[in-house]
């Protein structure tokens, strides 16, 4: 009776630990499924947040519809003539009292030789071509060219910010297009530059062209790159063959690429040299496959803003333009900067 | 045997074989009864029959309380000694990461700067997950959940690992690609490696509750047999009484005061020992696992403000339509999930001496806040520097507060495993020697029993 009562009390035990085993195995797969489904929400989520490209955004996109007779190839030129005159948003700007009588500026902080904040620097301060460019605005406008606050500002801020008016102006690798120029008014283009690709150096890949075939590429996400990128694989200008792997920011297709996750980014050739020049085994690979030109963005109003920058970029271009570029862009850009130097602007705006 | 053989069933070659079918067997259940029934007409015989029926249930009673209680007494053992301290692991697995992840962004703003004690915390933390992981694995079956989680946690380490190192060397030349590694590394912390560490943690909180669930339950089986035993001896002692006029039969008497002590010391031990392990629970494992929440969402709220100013705007989130710097906002989440799980913590607490550590790392929260929100308006007006000394500096950085509130969380941590140690011991402790005991004494009374009866029956020789 005993032994009876023992096996049975056993028998029951071992059974409910049949189903407790079988329980915890299915809680296990529950978790597991969770999260196999969970974890492409959270990193969609993640890159998600439009932290895109540090170049322009949206250029190749039509918006002449948004922008009234904008056109495309025209866009750089839609500007106020230069004027030294200053109107009512400088004289805001200079009526600023003790410490806060500053520019604020919304600029980069990641993009190396463009705006970066080098830790090595005393106070870390910020460095690149984008910085000169505004230390020589400021020196101009209130006589004292460190008399700046830098506002660093995602890619996604940057025009909310100048709409309204965290900052004055942004000088952030920022590409004049139609579709922005419905929102802020751009100084006249003071870099010029153009979708290229950046692979390593012992790559067979020489350019954006069939080379690319079997290949994956990395962008930024909703950048002008993917859009290209997407649009031309399916028009057949680039094999279909072609991956494409999408980051929060362009600095993130370094990342990828020096962990040979990715075999070439594509971005502006501006930034592109910027990738290059954290990495000698890189290499721009073939000719930029658009003409895109950097602009400082402002608000629709300053106009009087806009024709001062106009003509201190008129000076800067005769004089401190070349040795910014020099100092910063030359080791990756080449010497010749005839490339990156924009034409003799034009005026076209009138109103 | 308790078939008849069945002739139809055989085939019909084998059938003609036998000339007749010889009548079929009884079955020895049947065949039993009938010898009862005959023993149980004379009286020597219905004594034999009480005896028998007397001794075993009291015999049964011994067995299932030895066994029962054996069981309980080893899932105890188990809380103490095994389940709890895996899961107070696992939990340390995950806390070592998540710090690894903060001390290495902090070491990483610091730059050239960094200091001797920033880069032996981060290795510390790596070294002791690293151990611990080991500990985990021998303690896990192959192929079992935690098993695959420790593989995986084995495997992410060393790359997270690299892409640290690298991370720091790069930031060390002054390259921003630096802050992208960090950020890369710091997304496998956040995306696979703690939710795997999680899962660890989970899975072993699971076999925590399971040997909770096997320590505490009343054990309803033995104290049935023990008040079936009783209320038997009771109605062989009335019968005894009835047939003979004699009030006490010693050996039925010893035998019925063993069951009863047998019988108390079951319900009594084990009532003790329950709510000790209940409480073992409610004051230990609960606080602790309050605790140990609270102190993961500041280890996250602090490595998302050193991230913010590493990646500096480069990545944003939308929510609402509205778009957010990634970092401070999990940085506002955390916050927020700190001041709750300290508060719950609050409550939780028995007594001011509990309480605290955990109101003093209120109060270094609040700090924390209004220094983090000066730290960034700083950063927010372009002052990167002052916001960088307001959040790694040593004099009024939020670096103190957070290791204020890590510090004074630890303290809480530190007496809620004592707490729970002391009531989880108590508890088993209560179970000690009744198994053996209730083996013993039943033993004792199932002699007793027969001795009772024996000395019945030896009046009829």
């Amino acid at each position: 009776m005993r032994g009876g009562v023992a096996v049975f009390v056993r028998r029951l035990r071992s059974s409910l630990r049949g189903w407790g085993g079988v329980g915890a195995m299915a809680v296990g797969c529950v978790l597991a499924l969770a999260f196999v489904l969970l974890l492409p929400l959270t990193q969609s989520h993640g890159e998600g947040g439009d932290g895109g490209t540090l170049g322009g955004q949206g250029l190749a996109n039509g918006s002449q519809a948004k922008a009234g007779s904008c056109q495309e190839s025209e866009a750089q030129n839609d500007t106020w003539s230069p004027s030294s005159a200053d109107g009512p948003t400088i004289e805001a700007i200079k009526a600023r009292k003790g410490d806060a009588r500053k520019l604020i500026v919304g600029v980069d902080q990641n993009s190396y030789r463009w705006g970066y904040r080098n830790p090595n620097n005393s106070d870390a301060d910020l460095e690149g071509f984008d910085i000169d460019l505004v230390h020589q605005i400021a020196r101009d406008i209130l006589g004292d060219a460190n008399a700046v606050i830098f506002k660093a500002i995602p890619t996604s801020q940057r025009i909310p910010a100048v709409e309204d008016k965290q900052v004055d102006m942004v000088v952030r690798t920022m590409t004049i297009n139609c579709e922005r120029l419905a929102d802020v008014a751009f100084s006249a283009p003071y870099f010029k530059t153009g979708q290229q690709v950046l692979a390593p150096r012992s790559s067979s890949i020489r350019g954006y062209d069939a080379t690319l075939a079997h290949k994956t590429v990395c962008t930024a996400d909703t950048s002008t790159a993917f859009k290209k990128v997407t649009a031309d694989k399916a028009s057949g200008k680039l094999p279909s063959s072609v991956k494409v792997v999408t980051v929060p920011n362009q600095l993130d297709c370094l990342v990828r690429l020096q962990l040979g996750e990715v075999d070439a980014v594509i971005t502006d050739g501006a930034l592109a040299a910027s990738q290059a020049a954290q990495d000698p085994t890189l290499k721009l690979e073939g000719p930029a496959v658009t003409t895109e030109y950097y602009g400082v963005a402002m608000n629709k109003s300053a106009q009087d803003l806009v024709r001062r920058v106009n003509q201190i970029l008129v000076d800067y271009r005769a004089d401190g333009w070349q040795a910014s570029y020099d100092r910063w862009l030359s080791a990756t850009l080449g010497t010749d900067s005839s490339a990156s130097k924009p034409p003799a602007p034009q005026y076209l705006r009138k109103s | 045997m308790t078939h008849p053989p069945i002739s139809s069933a055989a085939p019909p070659g084998a059938g003609s074989a036998l000339p007749t079918p010889p009548p079929p067997r009884r079955t020895a259940f049947a065949e039993g009864i009938d010898q009862l029934r005959t023993a149980a007409t004379t009286e020597p015989g219905r004594l034999r029959l009480i005896g028998a029926v007397l001794a075993l249930l009291i015999v049964a009673f011994g067995a299932v309380t030895a066994w029962q209680m054996t069981a309980r007494a080893n899932a105890a053992d188990d809380v103490l000694h095994h389940s709890q301290p895996l899961s107070s692991d696992a939990a340390e697995i995950y806390r070592s990461l998540a710090d690894a992840n903060t001390a290495a962004s902090s070491a990483f703003l610091a730059g050239g700067q960094e200091t001797d004690a920033s880069r032996e915390l981060y290795e510390s933390d790596i070294r002791n997950a690293a151990t611990l992981l080991v500990t985990a694995a021998s303690n896990a079956e192959p192929g079992s959940p935690a098993d695959k989680a420790v593989t995986k946690l084995n495997t992410l380490l060393p790359e997270y690992k690299g892409l640290v190192e690298r991370a720091r060397v790069y930031n060390r030349q002054g390259y921003p690609v630096g802050g992208a590694y960090l950020r890369y590394a710091n997304d496998k912390m956040q995306q696979d490696m703690l939710p795997t560490a999680q899962d660890l943690y989970e899975t072993e909180n699971t076999r925590l509750s399971s040997d909770y669930a096997d320590a505490t339950p009343y054990p309803w089986a033995a104290m049935a047999l023990g008040v079936v035993a009783l209320a038997a001896l009771a109605w062989a002692q009335l019968r005894h009484y009835r047939r003979t006029n004699r009030l006490l039969n010693h050996g039925l008497v010893a035998a019925s005061g063993a069951t009863v002590v047998t019988l108390l010391w079951l319900v009594v031990g084990h009532a003790v020992a329950r709510s000790g392990l209940e409480g073992s629970y409610e004051h230990g494992v609960r606080s602790l696992t309050v605790l140990h929440d609270a102190r993961i969402a500041s280890l996250k709220a602090r490595g998302n403000e050193n991230l913010s100013l590493v990646s500096r705007g480069a990545e944003t989130i939308e929510v609402d339509g509205k778009s957010y710097d990634t970092y401070y906002y999990h940085f506002d989440q955390e916050m927020a999930a700190l001041g709750d799980g300290l508060a719950q913590a609050a409550k939780l607490a028995d007594g001011p001496a509990d309480s605290k550590p955990v109101v003093a790392a209120e109060a270094n929260m609040k700090a924390w806040k209004q220094r983090h929100s000066a730290a960034r308006q700083a950063d927010e007006n372009g002052d990167y520097q002052t916001a960088l000394d307001e959040v790694i500096g040593t004099k009024d950085a939020t670096a103190e507060c957070f290791e204020s509130v890590d510090k004074n969380l630890n303290t809480a941590l530190t007496l809620e495993k004592h707490e729970f140690q002391q009531r989880a011991t108590d508890g088993r402790d209560a179970m000690t020697g009744l198994p053996i005991g209730a083996a013993m004494l039943g033993v004792a009374a199932a002699s007793g029993a027969l001795f009772g009866i024996g000395r019945r029956l030896s009046e009829y020789r």
